[in-house]
């Protein structure tokens, strides 16, 4: 007896054999003959320069979390739009409600300045003069009186 | 080589059954590598337009050399790009192909005397299978290239090449 759950199960497990069965011929079947020129990362027919594994500046992971956040806003705002005829005044209300919410959170964001972005300020470092250090008077030498 | 290419001596019944296998299956779908230098690129690009539908031979552009199977040189291959094709050409998984088309591609065509900047024939770099003539070829003469490559296709074997 197959439930229809039963059926997802089967497909699943042909799926499964499905993608086995074409890497197991591949691998059965390829010429294999890698050099270094084979083997070196694909930039687009440029030499590969460094790692893939760069390091990203850690401002873009505010910017990444608004971003987040707006764009699920506009993802549910489409299809809102779509039916607010059939939705009438309280998909209206609801809809208002939600964008309030998220109004107070771009407000919040954008008093706490994370909107900006701040350029990087090297700060070049002031050298003092030590005290200990007296500025060197140059010493003319006495001139003998002309007689 | 692989676990079976080249792994024979000579050929038997099942040997040749499963290289018509998979030579059928290789020259029917020869993916492209997507790029074209110059004019030729533009007859390319009209052979895979609706007219002429380079499609119905299986030949799709890809973006990347790992996909493809063979690689249309369209166009003046130039000193500075000569390097880069052969390293586009490295990076390609085997059975690998290479179409050059057009003088240029072919021999260096009309900068074959003069052009200081010039590649004179793009089989000085990678190991060419078809040479399309044509300056540039119509897409006409392109699809004959094709036809011509999977002449070549069909008749591999999985069998070593005696020296």
């Amino acid at each position: 007896m197959l439930t229809e759950f039963g059926k997802v199960l089967i497909f699943l497990i042909i799926g499964a054999l499905f993608v086995a069965g074409g890497l197991f011929a591949a691998w059965l079947l390829r010429p294999r003959r890698p050099y270094p020129g084979k083997l070196a990362p694909y930039e687009c027919g440029e030499e590969p320069v460094g790692d893939a594994w760069v390091r990203f500046n850690v401002r873009f992971y505010v910017v990444a979390l608004i971003f987040l956040i707006f764009d699920v806003e506009i993802a549910f705002l489409f299809p809102w739009a779509l039916v607010y005829r059939e939705l009438g005044l309280f998909g209206f209300l609801e809809m208002a409600v939600f964008l309030v919410i998220l109004l107070v959170g771009y407000a919040y964001v954008w008093v706490k300045g994370d909107l900006d972005w701040d350029k990087p300020r090297p700060e070049v470092p002031r050298v003092e003069r030590p005290s200990s250090i007296k500025p060197e008077v140059r010493q003319e030498p006495e001139q003998a009186p002309v007689v | 080589m692989g676990l079976l290419d080249k792994r024979f001596e000579n050929g038997n019944v099942f040997i040749t059954s499963l290289d018509n296998l998979l030579n059928w299956a290789r020259l029917s779908s020869l993916w492209q590598m997507q790029f074209g230098l110059a004019c030729c690129a533009i007859e390319m690009m009209a052979a895979s337009a609706s007219n002429f539908d380079i499609m119905r031979f299986g030949v799709i552009p890809r973006a990347t050399p790992r996909q493809v199977d063979v690689m249309f040189v369209a166009g003046t291959v130039t000193l500075k790009m000569a390097s880069r094709i052969r390293r586009l050409y490295d990076q390609m998984a085997e059975p690998r192909y290479v179409l050059s088309m057009g003088s240029c591609a072919n021999c260096g065509g009309p900068y074959w005397e003069h052009g200081y900047h010039v590649l004179k024939g793009v089989d000085r770099v990678i190991p060419v299978d078809v040479y399309v003539p044509g300056c540039p070829p119509r897409p006409e003469a392109l699809l004959e290239g094709i036809i011509k490559l999977q002449e070549k296709v069909r008749k591999e074997s999985l069998v070593k090449k005696s020296a």
